[in-house]
């Protein structure tokens, strides 16, 4: 007889809300008629986003004290809360902003299902804690994910996303599975707080293994050199799913791999941190510089994310308290602007009918004052501009590093953030600047005003009052983090 | 109420520039709003410099809230003697920016307006910061308006001015933003009134560096000649009249209060370039083929001669400095909104083209003429107590630079001279036809203001100089 764990249902409820919504929406799928399919599957995913948030901010509350759960498989603790919370709020975001995509009426329940499904992996892989409900996570995230990239098979690049994103993120899956097997043979011990506990600091094969989960987990965050994939999936992929993809998987990447650095490898600190100021460089090089040359804002918005991916790995590197609270509030408002960004960028794909250039983003300011505005808005926040949470996101960076005592680190993000004013004012430009006669005035389908799209309408203005509200707001959102990341040994 | 009036200054601006954007107003209507608020902000400064007690050292009209406790940032806004007056200038010059736009009726008024007045705002808002990450955040806040202002409502070569432009700005703002954590973690606080001296150069330079892109001193001045050309002269006003008072003025309260070490090695470069600044502005103001060049090289003059005051670092040079930033702040806005005034009548600001302008605009003509007679320092002019005092607190430090000084004062009359000559007098110049017609009432409205509170200060220079005051903070 197995003995049977002791399962506490409420550590895992957001991922279960989340798994649940799935598999009643393949429900829909079958069962509601053809024309109440695509609000009754939008209306499902939405719920079941909600009621993650929801549940996950009542874990939040209700887990002051760090435990395990469930055989010491899952975290219980607030730092998985609170990025449950984001990635399910980046969730309900994503379904307003699919909601006007012109999806095959046939798949419309899927794509919402799968859409649950990868919130639910996301919610389960942020409070892993240990290396096969680490994987566990990581695959069933990935593989919805994959085929969500490739799900809309009429649009050019969506299956060739899928299966680039499909091969590039095996290899880090495998990556991460294969390290993780030397980490066990090297201590012995599948928990994280057991790999740390057992020492070994001098281990070959640890070291080796811990280099190759760092580098499976880079895959995810879409950190440069491991960044290959990002800029094809992301311009291929349906754009909703691309905006969901660029904010809720680096969230949990990233809060995972603050957390198993920490808890796993304390006694090879001095080599991580230099590994992920490493990475983070190189993320800030190649994302801002490759980033200058694109014309099509997706891919722009795909090198904007890599470079993202080195400034928030800037306070992983920096591996102090600050730094745990710098990440989590950082990506508070990163999320919010890229699922914006990318919602205002699906509302212009929608209207053109084509992809979203630089060039026939011209006009857009002006032809719909709010959708420029919000823009605008994101693209400064990313920027780091005062009045959007970016700039607050930076400094808190900044600090951490210089905390840590690596103030180079804060002149290599400087230096990557002046070359990013270059592509971030361009689509600003893009957006304002052209005169009136070089405006092409919309190529509409049949006339008329450009098509209404207020599930997108809410989403972005959802995300421009996060942007803009977490620069205001900053100490409730700084004491969420902060007792967030004492559930981290510092 | 005395301490709401700092935040006041600000937000009211901000809100006018919010309702501007959101009131669903007819459209001419908007631009009387912006200048009813301007004019507000106006009435408001006044109130402040009744309020304020010019003999007591102490920060004033002080406000404080917690932002975020975690590394010391707080919403705190106040004035010094010095601050107040810039306050000051920003209000008149931002009024008068926006009664000129008003009257020009710029296209699409709603985004024009608000954005005039975010800007504003955002400039009292950088004089009145008294913690350094509120001081970043209006610094930076002060870019947006102004790239979107020369970028959508420029002349032709608008977009290598806003790119230019912006990438000094940026550049030089970022590094500050680096200087500034590193600083204020040191320093347990980014509260200026709390934070003490530094001795670190680096940091000195990070400061440094962003405060002369914007002022801008000689050799960071790459984006001047585009923007102040590019620009709506109203833009151009303000940002050579206010704008880069602000980096004169950051130099002041940061630079060189709480960095005196470094500020001291650094003085011999920095009166370098700034004397290579003034005599190089004024040979180019000499040599520029139109109104607006001239305006703004002698603008770069102008900044290397209050560098000179500020790094004189002693009570004459600051006070003079603080004179000559309200000076040249009137002077340069009254001057490029006149330079918008001639370029409507003629088409054109080539001074080739002009000329004669005197004949039958004898308005046009005297306005032109005492703001020229102002900005070239003659005797018993505001400029001239200025550039006195600042001369004698930089003779202090060495005789040579006081020459080099006098020297440019020579120059400055030399391409004053020149431009109301070439505007106003000699052969009417082939633009200028019967139909430009001498200034008009609502543009005499405008400029008049501004030149009375010129010959205000002529006549009572110590207004300033002798209100600024009471040792550095």
């Amino acid at each position: 007889m197995i003995p049977r764990p002791h399962v506490d249902w409420f550590a895992l409820a957001p991922s279960l809300a989340m798994t649940g919504a799935a598999g009643l929406l393949l429900l829909v799928a079958v069962l509601v008629p053809r024309r109440w399919r695509k609000p009754a599957a939008a209306a499902g995913a939405g719920a079941g986003f909600a009621a993650a948030f929801a549940l996950a901010v009542a874990l939040a509350a209700k887990s002051p004290h760090a435990t395990t759960a469930v055989a010491h498989a899952v975290f219980r603790d607030r730092w998985a809360a609170l990025a449950q919370v984001l990635v399910a709020g980046c969730g309900a975001v994503a379904v307003l902003l699919s909601y006007g995509e012109r999806w095959r009426e046939e798949h419309v329940a899927e794509y919402y299902a799968l859409l649950s499904a990868a919130g639910a992996g996301m919610a389960f892989f942020v409070q892993a804690s240990n290396l096969m409900t680490l994987f566990l996570g990581l695959e069933w995230f990935s593989i919805a994910l994959y085929v969500l990239c490739a799900i809309d098979i009429d649009l050019v690049g969506s299956l060739e996303a899928g299966l680039k994103y499909l091969v590039v993120g095996a290899v880090g899956s495998a990556t991460l599975l294969f390290g993780s097997a030397l980490v066990y043979g090297a201590s012995g011990a599948l928990e994280f707080d057991r790999i740390g506990a057992a020492g070994g600091a001098h281990d070959s094969l640890l070291v080796l293994g811990l280099a190759m989960v760092l580098a499976g987990l880079a895959f995810k965050t879409s950190a440069a050199p491991f960044h290959m994939w990002t800029p094809d999936a992301y311009t291929g992929a349906p754009t909703p799913v691309t905006a969901f993809m660029a904010s809720a998987t680096k969230v949990a990447a990233l809060a995972v791999s603050y957390r198993l650095l920490l808890t796993a490898f304390p006694a090879e600190e001095h080599l991580w941190t230099w590994a992920v100021a490493g990475i983070a460089c190189a993320s800030l090089a190649v994302g801002n510089v490759a980033a200058l040359a694109q014309r099509n804002v997706k891919r722009l918005l795909a090198y904007s994310s890599v470079s993202h991916a080195g400034f928030m790995l800037i306070p992983v590197a920096a591996a102090n308290a600050l730094g745990g609270r710098a990440l989590l509030y950082y990506l508070i408002p990163y999320c919010a602007m890229s699922l914006g960004a990318f919602g205002v960028v699906a509302a212009r794909e929608r209207e053109l009918g084509a992809p979203v250039t630089l060039e026939n983003l011209a006009g857009l300011g002006w032809e719909r004052p709010f959708l420029g505005v919000a823009m605008w808005t994101f693209m400064l926040g990313f920027l780091g501009f005062p009045l959007t949470g970016g700039f607050l996101g930076k400094f808190y960076a900044f600090a951490a590093a210089y905390e840590h005592g690596w103030w180079w680190l804060i002149v290599v993000g400087v230096a990557g953030t002046i070359v990013s004013a270059a592509y971030y004012l361009a689509v600003v430009r893009a957006m304002y600047f052209r005169d009136a006669a070089e405006l092409q005035l919309t190529p509409r389908v049949a006339g008329g005003s450009p098509p209404r799209d207020p599930a997108l309408g809410a989403g972005v203005a959802v995300c421009l009052a996060v942007t803009v509200g977490s620069f205001f707001a900053v100490q409730p959102l700084v004491d969420a983090a902060r007792s967030a990341a004492r559930a981290l040994p510092f | 109420m005395t301490g709401w009036l700092s935040t006041i200054l600000i937000v009211l601006p901000v809100a006018g520039a919010l309702a501007v954007w959101l009131a669903p107003l007819p459209r001419h209507w908007v631009g009387s709003l912006a200048t009813l608020v301007s004019l507000v902000e106006v009435g408001f400064w006044i109130d402040a410099v009744r309020r304020f007690d010019f003999g007591s050292p102490a920060l004033q009209l002080e406000q404080r809230r917690s932002w975020f406790s975690d590394l010391g940032v707080s919403w705190h806004v106040g004035q010094y003697g010095f601050s107040l007056w810039l306050v000051g200038l920003t209000a008149v010059c931002g009024a008068a920016a926006c009664l000129y736009a008003w009257w020009v009726g710029r296209e699409r008024p709603r985004a024009y307006f608000g954005l005039l007045l975010f800007l504003t705002g955002s400039i009292a808002g950088v004089f009145s910061a008294q913690d350094l990450l509120v001081f970043y955040a209006f610094f930076e806040a002060m870019l947006i308006p102004l790239y979107v202002l020369i970028g959508v409502w420029g002349g032709a070569a608008r977009m290598r001015a806003t790119i230019t432009f912006v990438v000094y700005t940026v550049a030089g703002s970022l590094l500050m933003l680096a200087a500034i954590v590193v600083y204020g973690l040191q320093q347990g606080t980014f509260d200026l009134t709390r934070t003490g001296q530094s001795g670190n150069d680096w940091l000195f330079l990070g400061f440094a560096v962003a405060f002369a892109v914007k002022a801008p001193l000689w050799p960071f001045h790459g984006w001047l000649p585009d923007a102040y050309r590019e620009s709506p002269a109203e833009v151009s006003a303000i940002l050579s009249g206010v704008v880069s008072k602000v980096a004169a003025y950051g130099f002041l309260r940061i630079a060189i209060a709480k960095f005196p070490d470094p500020a001291h090695d650094f003085r011999v470069p920095i009166l370098v370039l700034a004397s290579v600044g003034l005599v190089y502005g004024s040979l180019l103001a000499f040599r520029s083929p139109d109104f607006r060049g001239v305006v703004a090289y002698s603008s770069l003059a102008q900044m290397g001669l209050i560098t000179y005051g500020l790094f004189a670092a002693n009570d004459l040079g600051f006070d003079g400095s603080v004179l000559q930033m309200v000076n040249h702040g009137l002077i340069s806005t009254t001057l490029f909104l006149l330079a918008g005034m001639v370029e409507r009548r003629a088409a054109t600001g080539e001074l080739a083209l002009l000329g004669g302008m005197a004949r039958g605009r004898p308005a046009l003509a005297t306005v032109l003429m005492t703001t020229g007679i102002v900005a070239l320092a003659v005797p018993l002019s505001s400029s001239f107590a200025g550039e006195f005092l600042i001369l004698a607190g930089v003779f202090q430090q060495g005789w040579g630079w006081a020459v080099v000084g006098a020297v440019a004062i020579v120059l400055a009359a030399m391409y004053m001279l020149r431009l109301i000559s070439a505007v106003l007098h000699e052969e009417p110049g082939p633009a200028v036809t019967e139909a430009a017609l001498d200034l008009r009432g609502a543009e005499l409205a405008v400029v008049v203001p501004l030149v009375a509170l010129l010959l205000v200060l002529s006549a009572w220079p110590a207004a300033v100089s002798g209100h600024s005051f009471l040792g550095l903070p």
